[in-house]
């Protein structure tokens, strides 16, 4: 029962989300702030994982293939495949779940804690449009940040490649090039959309119907984090499904 | 001027507020005292619209608030000024920043008029130099000024206050009192103030409303607190030997 109660309050959430909106010129400013604090911020985190995740996939796949019958271009057709369809959209955003969600979590948090959120409603401003629309549209911009990761992953495993001199950089990039499905990439793209509004409204539906004091704040990110990655990873198989599947 | 008529709240079947009626009138510091537990904070938040409750009605000028829609409460509630226990201040915005939120929000000043005004106010509240701060750099008192400043930059026709001078020191927590006082009486505020501290009632109490049990069980001034024999309002203000002194003296010179 509770977990239906939740469900039903989360979607409530979203519509009030979109009542009563905050003037432009003071939304225009949180929505600027929430790209450098959710996006910008993020960049060097997904740019390093991205870059490391795709050099580690790409020695693994030229380890495993021992057959002389399978070409060596391989490597770089796996790479792409791996990053672009996987780890980028839905590896990147439970890493995202972790940083970023629990960052919205907290920060929400504590200013149900504190009585700030209280001031603002006290005040006659929409508190969940003030605090979680401008997240909501900032993590539009997340596709371009896992687009970053998605180059940065495929060069990972371009430098891996020639520097661990486990295959040339001409068959890898062959490799890249081969059976290249441009829907691949728009699948991808679609589902970072999807992954971003739940990056940005489940974190801030914990911070926000929080109760309690400064332990339940951790409490609160804690259970967010495990709630986002269930909630991405259970739309990652129905959209794949939707997308890809027969 | 609020009216509070046969208030009813109830929390999982336990009834906290059981039919409050009152009223705080324009221009006066009206305080709500009583015991922690006595239902004084639900009673606030009642009168904010924090809390819905289950019977009676809440008229400001005359406006019953359970029968606005959403968006006329929401710009009753800018008419509304509160300073919250613990200040509530935005911790990442400075002091001049959270002073000028509310006319951000609900005027159409401009630049400059907005910082003329975050000026006049926080000279108001004597905190001229203290705009570039950050909340968390400012001394409890400091940041109760700030949010009176905040509470009262838009000009607000009620300003509630929460215990506003929980954790200050005796002098800070006159200086508070006399500045909450003096903006009532200069802007013709309705003014309703939560208190534990028995110096603010003799001080500021032009309205004092006695909650205990979550029943109003007196209603007076601080003139007539010190005549009245209601025992459960004696027990209670007069509960220290300072305050037993001051009412026998204060009765002694008035007979």
């Amino acid at each position: 029962m509770t977990y239906l109660h939740n469900i039903g309050s989360y979607f409530l959430m979203i519509a009030e989300m979109f009542r009563k909106p905050t003037k432009w010129s003071v939304m225009k400013t949180l929505i600027l702030k929430d790209i450098d604090d959710l996006i910008i911020g993020s960049l060097g985190i997904i740019a390093f994982i991205s870059f490391f995740v795709g050099g580690v996939i790409t020695i693994q796949t030229a380890l495993n293939i021992s057959n002389p019958l399978i070409p060596k271009y391989l490597v770089g057709f796996a790479t792409r495949q791996s990053v672009i369809l996987e780890f980028a959209p839905t590896f990147t955003s439970i890493i995202m779940a972790g940083k970023v969600g629990s960052f919205i979590t907290s920060s929400i948090g504590t200013m149900r804690v504190t009585e700030q959120i209280d001031a603002l409603e006290v005040m006659g401003i929409n508190s969940l449009n003030y605090l979680v629309f401008p997240k909501a549209v900032a993590l539009m911009l997340y596709p371009f940040a896992i687009a970053i990761g998605m180059f940065l992953g495929i060069l990972g495993g371009m430098a891996a490649c020639v520097f661990g001199g486990y295959t040339s950089l001409a068959d890898y990039i062959l490799g890249l090039q081969t059976d290249f499905n441009a829907f691949h990439v728009a699948y991808s793209f679609v589902k970072t959309f999807i992954f971003a509004f739940i990056l940005a409204t489940i974190p801030s539906f914990h911070g926000y119907y929080m109760k309690g004091g400064a332990l339940e704040v951790g409490k609160a990110s804690t259970t967010s984090f495990v709630w986002t990655s269930v909630v991405i990873i259970l739309l990652n198989y129905i959209l794949t499904d939707m997308m890809l599947g027969q | 001027m609020i009216e509070v008529k046969n208030l009813h709240k109830s929390f999982s079947g336990v009834e906290v507020l059981k039919g409050i009626s009152t009223s705080f009138e324009k221009g006066k510091t009206n305080l709500i005292i009583g015991q922690s537990g006595s239902g004084k904070t639900v009673f606030l938040k009642c009168l904010l619209g924090l809390f819905d409750y289950e019977e009676g009605a809440i008229a400001y000028d005359g406006k019953v608030f359970s029968q606005l829609t959403e968006d006329q409460k929401r710009d009753l509630r800018a008419e509304i000024g509160m300073v919250f226990q613990g200040s509530a201040l935005f911790d990442s915005m400075t002091i001049a920043q959270n002073v000028m939120f509310p006319l951000q929000m609900f005027t159409n000043l401009s630049k400059s008029e907005m910082e003329d005004r975050v000026d006049f106010v926080l000279k108001r509240v004597n905190l001229d130099d203290a705009h570039s701060k950050m909340p968390s750099e400012a001394s409890g008192g400091m940041q109760k000024r700030v949010a009176i400043a905040r509470a009262i930059v838009n000009n607000p026709k009620y300003l509630f206050c929460d215990e506003p001078n929980s954790g200050l020191d005796p002098k800070t927590a006159i200086v508070i009192d006399n500045l909450i006082q003096e903006i009532t009486d200069e802007y013709q505020i309705t003014t309703v103030i939560n208190s534990h501290d028995m110096n603010s009632v003799m001080e500021i109490g032009e309205k004092i409303v006695f909650l205990k049990d979550g029943l109003k069980a007196w209603e007076g001034s601080k003139e007539t607190i010190f005549k009245t024999d209601n025992e459960v309002v004696t027990d209670f203000v007069y509960s220290s030997n300072l305050f037993k002194k001051v009412r026998k003296m204060y009765i002694e010179e008035n007979q």
